[in-house]
């Protein structure tokens, strides 16, 4: 997930918001805050008696191994890496020597920016720096007071230094591995002092991954690649329309079909249990269904584009009214206007989604799958199956990509295969439910398809007047997220990035049209801020070039007043050479865009080669506030460039009759080695608030893309992707 | 239908449809599942091992096909020296973000490797273009290519 | 099969080789200026008349065998004839790049599960055999240029048309894939009857469809 703006700029004090979400949903998003360290061990399956657990996010055996249970689910992002470096700043441990697993479902482990189980948001690293650190700080002096009880000296003649607890004036030194009993009977301590920022050894120096070993070497396992013994394997035909019902079926072909188990009828179509892969797919292709389309049955892009445009016309819920800017664009000497348009957008994530379920005699589970948001999965589990939540277990594995698919407040994919599982429960069988790739980009929870309508007004070379209108589905409405995220009718997440954008305009309207469709929806790597930051840098492009002046000037006299922007523009045009002409035939483009408390500037080069774009080169600045790992901040923005120009180039999701028109990576097109561009990534040195990453990326790519096509080919792109417009 | 066949040197005999893809052979039969699964139609590169030397797409690669042949896979990629770099430098640079796609790229490095020493910027892209990555971490592919060549073009001096 | 290994190592060796037909499927490459045709509006029942060469150019421009048939680096996919995905390239032996030779993807038969179309020694045709934006008379000048279509004598090209694996898949290319607008066998006698005409080339500025 992403997006939800973390502790946002509302009224509503956390309780409210806990209450309003609990009471709301049904669903119990449970707490992690105010229990004590101590309270909020919780079982750790795989820990023994013997082991040194000082809190829920820490375990060393007696045999010396340290285990970080990670909060935050590691989809590529380097979050495991990140926490045991925190930890390990306390701890005094080489974070390369330590194990990081994934945590189970509880709320020990609940996102200390929302309150419930779930990475996203780009809140990992801010939101469990010092929580990390407290952890590791704990179990060192707990380790500390073992040596000394030991020895029978005062702690205070004792150091722990790289996995050791050392005698200060002797030689005398103990492994934590061989204090681990011990430590497990010292008394935990009220309080610890951390380490101050110029002290720190650990964070912020460049540390590799901890998992980049396992994953090369194919070691590692993801949700597709555990195995149970005895397992079987499902697959769903789904409805292809979007709100359609099954109407008629006949599953006699694929029962016959050899290795079929079961065919059985689900909420979601009907399931296919095989033994394999294999045998699940060639038989569910010899299901006979017949659909009632409903709702979804008349979707069709065109005419979809149709109604956003006229929505756009019309007055919407007003998200942000500052000074007058109706009146001002009717003074205004001129006037510049554009609409943006962007379509639905997949995930995609490299792994398909598979969530294996293995039906326990008390009623209970375990759920073995990749997920971003246990907070909603296991409780929503529990209920499906009537249990108290104690007698659900997940493993949670590895991610091969979220983007924020794997954070459904709905989940989707998860309940889906519990009710495969219970319709097929008579097999006595563990059953993994296994998408793949046309299931993926057919199964919907896209990025809502978006249109921005701008009008400025110019008077004496300065923006006076902005006049925004966004049009598009809301993805908090109908979660148990609506209390937080919709305010006064307007979902901050289809307006984030716009109605708080920062620039010097005195008279700036920002308004929303919700529209209702029956395609679920979700976020999407940079949520909000996917579209708003392509309309409004757009449209900063546009008016720049209305008004004849540089592009990158426009934004530095608009952004006064706020440094940290102001910084990574300055870094990002410096870097790139903007004061240079770029070479003949290419274009560049500049944008600068703050979202998830992280603060951007892209600087792109690209030209038109034979009506196809080519990007040959992106230049970020970034400034995120404390970096706790410098080479995965730069391995983030150089992911998220590529991602975004994905979307600014190539993929998108479209309907025609009802139907999702792409369906595999031939036609769902993202960008490949030959397309990659340089990427060049700048780090602001910054004592400033601690922000986020992930997604902070993304926003600015495709506007400054955009422009740099424009400035190559003197054609506008006002409707992604690009792809054959340039032709 | 009866299949014999090698992969990472150890003889196998797996008994399925003549059509099932190889890929799947080995993650469901054989329990190596470091050969991914992306798209299985060939699209994404996943899913790449070597058959007899030759890089292929294993989702696609019915195991009728497979009679007789060496397969190796990611897991038995580091039993030569070029594969040995190829992971090496992918794990030096820290080129994984998610992951999943990396088996198959450095599958596809260790056969371009094979076929070319010193790649070029060109070839390097032309090569590697049939592994998608959607973490997009194209750059370091291509650094962890050019180290691995480096690398061992001095280890053969 | 040793007859198809030979056919390989002759075209590798020679860089002459002649593969009629193709692939996979991407409109807009340089050079390939023609317009896109309506397949299905060829009516096959007709009896060709007028220049001999006329049937076999329709059938060489068919995309089952332009598409691998390319003037530039890149192979066509499709009967709309786009650029094939992958950025998949000729590569020094027109079998693509290391990593990316044509049998990563393509088998000796077609695979329907995975849509990837197949048939033995699956490869393009070499640079010197690029039909895209010939007229028939550079069309036939081409096909008969032993410099150009791997030594070949009439009768071999003949002989080709008539049985090579990778041809014949032309006519039976799997769903989604149209075949040429006539039978193999009117074809191969279109072909037998050129050669026995005369062999001759038409008169520049005519492009058969």
């Amino acid at each position: 997930m992403s997006g939800a703006k973390p502790q946002p700029a509302s009224k509503i004090s956390r309780r409210e918001m806990l209450e309003s979400l609990i009471g709301g949903s049904g669903l119990v998003l449970a707490l992690a805050y105010g229990r004590p360290l101590r309270a909020a061990v919780v079982k750790q399956s795989e820990s023994l008696a013997t082991d040194f657990v000082p809190n829920a996010f820490l375990r060393i055996s007696p045999a010396g191994e340290v285990t970080v249970i990670a909060k935050h689910d590691e989809m590529g992002q380097g979050i495991h890496t990140g926490l045991a470096i925190a930890i390990c700043e306390e701890l005094e441990q080489d974070p390369r020597q330590v194990t990081v697993i994934p945590a189970p479902a509880d709320p020990a482990y609940g996102n200390s920016a929302y309150q419930v189980q779930v990475t996203g948001g780009s809140t990992s690293s801010w939101s469990s720096l010092e929580q990390m650190q407290q952890a590791g700080a704990v179990a060192r002096e707990m380790l500390v007071a073992a040596a000394a009880a030991r020895w029978g000296v005062d702690t205070s003649a004792c150091e722990a230094r790289d996995g050791a607890v050392h005698e200060k004036s002797g030689s005398r030194q103990l492994s934590y591995g061989e204090l681990a009993v011990d430590a497990s009977r010292q008394p935990v301590p009220e309080d610890v002092v951390l380490r101050e920022r110029k002290d720190f050894r650990r964070i912020g120096k460049p540390t590799p991954r901890v998992d980049s070993a396992d994953k090369v070497r194919g070691i590692a396992k993801f949700s597709l690649d555990q195995r149970v013994p005895d397992m079987l394997t499902a697959m769903v035909v789904r409805c292809p329309f979007f709100g359609g019902t099954l109407k008629r079926y006949d599953v006699s072909r694929a029962e016959a079909f050899p290795g079929v188990k079961a065919v059985v009828r689900v909420p979601t179509g009907i399931a296919v249990v095989a033994e394999g892969y294999w045998p699940a797919f060639r038989a569910r292709e010899l299901v006979e269904a017949e659909w009632d389309a409903g709702a979804g049955g008349s979707l069709d892009t065109g005419e979809l584009r149709k109604l956003y445009h006229e929505k756009a016309k019309q007055p919407g819920m007003v998200a942000r009214n500052d000074g007058d800017a109706i009146q001002a664009l009717s003074n205004a000497e001129l006037t510049v206007e554009a609409t943006y348009e962007l379509p639905f957008q997949a995930h995609a994530p490299m792994e398909p989604l598979s969530c294996m379920v293995i039906l326990k005699e008390d009623g209970g589970a375990k759920i073995i799958t990749g997920s971003q948001m246990l907070g909603a999965d296991h409780p929503a589990v529990a209920a499906r199956l009537g249990v108290d939540p104690s007698r659900v277990e997940f493993q949670n594995s590895l991610l091969g990509g979220g983007f924020g698919r794997r954070a459904n407040p709905q989940s989707d994919f998860t309940i889906e295969a519990v009710e495969v599982a219970l319709a097929a429960k008579s097999l006595g069988r563990p059953i993994k439910t296994v998408w793949n790739r046309e299931d993926d980009l057919h199964g919907g929870w896209y990025r809502p398809m978006y249109l921005n309508a701008i009008k400025a007004g110019i008077d004496n070379g300065k923006i006076v007047a902005w006049h925004h209108r966004v049009v598009g589905q809301s993805i908090a409405k109908g979660t148990p997220f609506e209390p937080l995220m919709v305010q006064d009718g307007v979902d901050q997440l289809s307006v984030e990035g716009v109605a708080d954008m920062p620039h010097g305009i005195p008279n700036l309207t920002v308004e929303l049209h919700t529209i209702s469709l029956p395609v679920p929806v979700l976020w999407w790597r940079s949520v909000g801020h996917s579209h708003t930051a392509f309309a409004k840098e757009s449209f900063l492009d546009e008016c720049a070039h209305a008004m004849g002046k540089d592009p990158y000037q426009v934004r530095r006299e608009l952004l006064q007043g706020h440094p940290r922007l102001l910084r990574v523009l300055d870094l990002a045009a410096d870097k790139a050479g903007w004061s240079k002409a770029p070479a003949p035939g290419v274009g560049r483009g500049i944008s600068v865009h703050e979202s998830f408390k992280g603060f951007a500037a892209h600087v792109v080069e690209a030209s038109v080669e034979n009506g196809r774009p080519r990007v040959h080169r992106v230049v970020v600045a970034i400034d995120c506030g404390l970096v706790v790992n410098p080479d995965q901040v730069v391995s983030q923005m150089e992911g998220a460039a590529n991602f975004a120009l994905s979307a600014t180039l190539g993929s998108k999701i479209s309907f025609s009759q009802g139907r999702v028109e792409q369906s595999n990576f031939h036609d769902f097109s993202i960008v490949r080695m030959n397309e990659a561009p340089d990427i060049e990534v700048h780090i602001v040195a910054s004592d400033d608030e601690m922000g986020g990453i992930g997604e902070v990326g993304v926003p600015g790519v495709a506007s400054a893309t955009c422009s740099a096509l424009f400035e190559a080919s003197g054609r506008r792109i006002r409707r992604l992707p690009v792809e054959d417009q340039l032709a | 239908m009866k299949i014999d066949f090698t992969v990472n040197g150890k003889p196998h005999t797996v008994d399925v449809a003549p059509d099932t893809p190889l890929l799947w052979v080995l993650r469901e039969h054989l329990e190596l599942t470091g050969t991914k699964f992306g798209c299985g139609r060939a699209l994404c590169g996943a899913c790449t091992v070597h058959v007899d030397g030759q890089a292929v797409r294993s989702c696609a690669y019915p195991i009728e096909y497979a009679q007789a042949s060496q397969v190796q896979t990611i897991e038995g990629l580091e039993s030569d020296r070029i594969g040995e770099a190829v992971v090496n430098a992918w794990i030096d640079l820290d080129v994984v973000q998610c992951g999943w796609c990396q088996p198959g790229q450095c599958m596809s490095a260790a056969a371009l490797l094979k076929a070319n020493q010193s790649p070029d910027r060109e070839a390097v892209d032309a090569s590697m273009s049939g592994n998608l990555c959607r973490c997009g971490t194209y750059s370091r592919i291509r650094q962890a290519v050019d180290l691995a060549a480096k690398n061992l073009r001095e280890g053969a001096e | 099969m040793k007859t198809v290994f030979r056919v390989v190592s002759a075209s590798l060796v020679l860089g002459g080789g002649f593969t009629v037909l193709s692939c996979v499927a991407e409109s807009g490459d340089p050079g390939d200026d023609a317009p896109s045709p309506n397949w299905t509006s060829v009516d096959r029942d007709t009896p060709q008349v007028g220049d001999p060469f006329a049937t076999v150019a329709r059938v060489l421009r068919h995309p089952r065998c332009l598409n691998c048939h390319p003037s530039g680096d890149v192979p066509k996919v499709g009967d709309d004839r786009r650029l094939h995905a992958m950025g998949v390239r000729r590569g020094d032996h027109n079998f693509g790049m290391p990593a990316m030779h044509c049998n990563a993807c393509h088998r000796s038969a077609n695979q329907e599960a995975a849509q990837v179309p197949g048939a033995p020694h699956w490869q393009l045709a070499p640079r010197s055999m690029g039909w895209e934006g010939l007229d028939d008379h550079d069309l036939a000048e081409t096909l008969k240029d032993r410099s150009k279509n791997g030594d070949r004598s009439l009768e071999d090209l003949l002989h080709h048309v008539s049985e090579d694996p990778l041809v014949l898949w032309g006519w039976d290319p799997g769903v989604g894939r149209s075949p040429p607008p006539i039978s193999h066998a009117q074809f191969v006698k279109a072909f037998r009857h050129w050669i026995d005409s005369g062999a001759a080339s038409p008169a520049p500025g005519t492009t058969s469809y």
